[in-house]
């Protein structure tokens, strides 16, 4: 994988250009020492994260090494059993779920949870339920200022619709549009929730090869809005195309993290998946 | 004190009422994540077939068999009777629909159990029918300065044996583990060659045929039956196995017992006009702070 | 752009039921127009459990339980304190929204099966608490009667069937014009969205645990405005007419007719009221064949009568500028 071989051309910041900016960039979402266990199973082990700002990080390791876990703790999901999770600079602990999302972080899920039976517009529209302020009365009687809030929440649906290049199932059912296309949904109803920070659990998962290229096309063209995204991914080609910083987890704990080059190569990190491979033959 | 065991022994006698009823909905909800509403129904019926062939036999029962004859026919009569039914109903209102959704599912039981309430009605009449007299043992004893039924010992005694015969299968035999395995994860469990059609005929067929039986003891023990009384000792039933842990087979006979107790208690030291209350406030106390119940395990979501 | 005519051929079908309400009731004997204001009285509930049932997806089975409440919030205020029946409407569907924030606050994060059951034991407890008479104000199985006429001041007093039968057919026009409002504002997709897939809503930043007590509350608002005007127009209230047996029927109403569905549950309400009607010379069979009806429905049709159509209109974008559209 020499990186004058993936197709991102030149806007792949090169090694150097990472570290100026890892210097100068505050820190999006950090966790201290996060720990996370099911009765006697500790998924989550002291692990400490750092994404910086406007770089897309990846998070990577082998099934089962707590990585979906991270998520769930960070976006409200699960409490953590110790250690702290900080988002620009707030502690987000006793944080109810929709409350993260307030404050700024959007999440995918690993086996995408759309509203099914809704059309794709709607799923969008969702998005951009919590900056909305319409209450019920306002809503029954249709006041002006539910009707331009609306207007305005069909404005920002449809602009996302527009970009993941979903515009024409906007009245199909979320649940008959393909694939791949529900992938996209999910991101395009994440973004509309208009989050400084972008989680995303396997985006790549089940796409093809030229669909998984315009994926990473389309979140690098993302950070242009002042984005910062952290992927949980298996694909290396996604992780080195376009991950600024890796994190490697194993068994709860990271193992390893830096730029994709160096943990790609890193022996700790080849023993975490190959090792693996080695006890599935015993 | 004397009062204190009797009313205990009333609670365990009820409470075996709804430890054999509660069986049916665990043992189905367990595996078909579904609320059979239409059991209780069944227990109902079971009780008018039971009442039916002591009062067409009376005659032939007295002379004949006698009183212990009587109440094993009755019993196999409505176990059989009810266990057919149950299977057949599984076949007509629930199997096509359980891949369209729980809602559905829902009302496809409440309207069996609907249909169920009224043919009871349409047959035997909205009234209150009572078992005869004479097909019921009224020998009463007194141990030890308390006062018990010969009918309390029978039920008692035959409860525990169905029980233990129950728990037995599903805990200590391979067909109870593929029971249990698929009332964990039904999927899986056919995936691992486990016959799923013989479950479901087992589940379908034992549980309403162990509500009959209760349905039999109930007649001869509160000897007034009507049709209404298929849903009160349901819904007691379902809290039982709610109490118990839904899906987990000795819950159920242990919510049951406890619930039978707990209610023979509040109504003697508390209130008798608010002993339902007092028993759905359980329930809902259980679901608020306890959902899993005793014996049920935890079940994480995955996310 | 739509003009005069437009919007009235496309709700021709609406009008045309509108008139018929409208002018049926001059043409009817009494009897009939009473089995049409308790249409209205099933209208009018079944909307309230759709708000919970249909559009957020909570299997509630004891909603008379809120009527209940409305209904002898009424009767008891008006009978005991002369207080009048048009100003019990409002306290009356509070009393309900009251009760059902308390009770469902403690229950509402339950899964799906389980928050059944509670619902169904809560209406038990309703019922059996009336029905026990405590401190002797609910007037135990015999419940409460004497209840006045609805009057709106001195002049205006609704005391006959017909103008029953406006009054409570007037407030489910005004209940479905705000329902669907709801329905297209961002609570009704709020709702809907947790029915889809609660974690998805929460994770979209939909406050789920108010969203689903709003429901209830909502809910059980409309049905305690249903109990108060059936109270004013029976006289007399009693606790067997908020049995469980009546909360199913409810229940099917929303599901038969087709969840989340105004006009879904219009038919279903009318298959509860005027199904007995037509079964009148089999009275005996008609809960069987009820019943029957009810499984024969979910095989077939489990989507309902009417179920509620989602993006059938093509929406035209909002957005003015060129070149947007990448279809």
């Amino acid at each position: 994988m020499a990186k004058d071989n993936n197709s991102m051309g030149t806007m792949i910041r090169t090694k150097q250009e990472n570290e100026e900016i890892n210097k100068i960039n505050k820190v999006v979402l950090q966790t201290d020492k996060l720990t996370k266990k099911f009765g006697g199973l500790i998924a989550v082990n002291n692990f400490d994260l750092k994404v910086s700002q406007g770089q897309i990080s990846s998070l990577i390791g082998p099934n089962g090494a707590g990585k979906t876990t991270v998520f769930n703790v960070v976006t409200g999901i699960y409490k953590a059993d110790g250690g702290k999770v900080v988002f620009k600079g707030e502690d987000l602990a006793g944080k109810k779920s929709h409350q993260i999302i307030e404050k700024g972080i959007a999440r995918t899920f690993q086996n995408i949870r759309l509203f099914s039976n809704m059309t794709c517009l709607e799923n969008v529209m969702s998005g951009q339920h919590c900056r909305g302020s319409a209450g019920v009365w306002s809503s029954v009687f249709r006041s002006s200022h539910q009707k331009e809030e609306e207007n305005k929440i069909r404005e920002v649906a449809e602009r996302r619709l527009h970009q993941v290049g979903l515009w024409k199932f906007r009245d199909e059912l979320a649940k008959n549009i393909a694939y791949g296309s529900q992938r996209m949904l999910e991101i395009a109803r994440a973004l509309t929730t208009n989050p400084d920070l972008l989680v995303l659990d396997e985006p790549s998962s089940g796409l093809n090869d030229r669909e998984s290229e315009d994926l990473m096309k389309f979140l690098k063209s993302l950070l242009k809005e002042d984005l910062t995204i952290l992927l949980i991914e298996h694909d290396m080609n996604v992780v080195m195309g376009i991950s600024d910083w890796v994190t490697v987890m194993d068994e709860g704990k990271k193992i390893a993290e830096g730029f994709p080059e160096d943990v790609y190569n890193n022996p700790l990190v080849i023993e975490a998946y190959l090792g693996k491979e080695e006890e599935e033959e015993l | 004190m004397r009062i204190f065991l009797e009313q205990m022994l009333n609670g365990l006698t009820i409470g075996s009422f709804y430890a054999l009823i509660a069986l049916g909905y665990s043992m189905v909800y367990g595996v078909m994540k579904l609320i059979n509403f239409a059991h209780g129904d069944l227990f109902a019926l079971g009780s008018y077939l039971g009442f039916t062939l002591l009062v067409w036999g009376n005659a032939y029962v007295t002379s004949h068999v006698g009183l212990a004859g009587g109440m094993i026919a009755a019993m196999l009569i409505a176990a059989i009777g009810i266990g057919i039914a149950g299977i057949i109903i599984e076949r007509i209102a629930y199997r096509p629909i359980y891949s369209v959704g729980r809602l559905p599912a829902v009302v496809s039981a409440l309207g069996v159990s609907i249909f169920l309430e009224n043919i009871i009605m349409v047959v035997w009449g909205p009234r209150y029918q009572a078992y005869p007299v004479s097909v019921v043992p009224t020998l009463r004893f007194e141990i030890g300065g308390i006062h018990i039924t010969l009918l309390q010992i029978v039920i008692l005694i035959l409860s525990f044996v169905l029980l233990a015969i129950l728990y037995y299968i599903i805990q200590k035999t391979t067909f109870g583990a593929a029971i249990r395995a698929s009332a964990l994860d039904r999927d899986t469990a056919a995936l691992m060659g486990i016959n799923i059609e013989t479950i479901i005929f087992f589940i379908f067929a034992l549980g309403p045929a162990l509500g009959g039986t209760a349905g039999v003891m109930v007649g001869m023990y509160y000897r007034q039956i009507s049709f209404t009384m298929g849903w009160n000792y349901g819904l007691k039933a379902f809290t039982a196995t709610i109490l118990g842990g839904i899906g987990n087979i000795p819950g159920a006979m242990l919510g049951g017992l406890l619930l039978g107790i707990i209610e023979m208690l509040g109504s003697a030291y508390i209130s008798t006009a608010y002993k339902d209350v007092f028993v759905f406030l359980i329930l809902i106390l259980v679901l608020i702070f306890r959902p899993r119940g005793l014996l049920g395990e935890k079940v994480a979501e995955k996310v | 752009m739509k003009t005069n005519k437009n919007i009235i051929l496309k709700n021709l079908p609406i009008l045309i039921v509108i008139a018929l309400l409208t002018l049926f009731p001059f043409k009817m004997n009494n009897y009939w127009i009473d089995v049409f204001f308790f249409f209205g009285i099933y209208a009018l509930l079944g909307l309230s459990l759709n708000i919970v049932l249909g559009e957020v997806g909570l299997f509630d089975l004891g909603h008379m339980g809120f009527m209940a409440i409305g209904a002898y919030t009424t009767a008891i205020l008006n009978t005991t304190f002369g207080i009048p029946i048009i100003i019990l409407l409002p306290v009356s569907a509070i009393a309900a929204g009251a009760f059902a924030w308390l009770v469902c606050s403690p229950i509402i994060h339950l899964r799906g099966d389980y928050l059944c059951i509670v619902t169904i034991g809560m209406g038990e407890i309703v019922r059996l608490v009336l029905i026990n008479n405590p401190f002797g104000i609910t007037g135990g199985p015999n419940g409460v009667f004497g209840i006045d006429f609805l009057s709106f001041g001195g002049s205006l007093v609704i005391d006959s069937s017909i103008e029953y039968y406006f009054v409570i057919w007037i407030i489910v026009g005004l209940t479905i014009l705000g329902l669907v409002n709801l329905q297209r504002s961002r609570i009704g997709r709020a709702w809907n969205c947790i029915r889809e897939d609660e974690v998805a809503a929460e994770s979209t930043g939909i406050d789920v645990r108010y969203y689903k007590l709003l429901a209830f509350v909502l809910g059980a608002g409309l049905a305690g405005v249903a109990g108060n005007i059936y109270a004013s127009k029976l006289m007399i209230v009693s606790p067997e007419s908020f049995s469980f047996m009546e909360s199913c029927m409810l229940f099917c109403i929303v599901l038969i007719g087709g969840m989340g569905s105004v006009p879904g549950v219009l038919i279903g309400a009318a298959a509860i009221s005027l199904f007995p009607e037509m079964f009148r010379t089999f009275a005996q069979y008609r809960m069987l064949i009820f019943g029957a009806a009810m499984v024969v429905m979910m095989i077939f049709r489990p989507g309902g009568i009417w179920p509620r159509k989602r993006g059938a209109v093509k929406l035209e974008s909002l957005l003015m500028k060129a070149g947007e559209e990448n279809g």
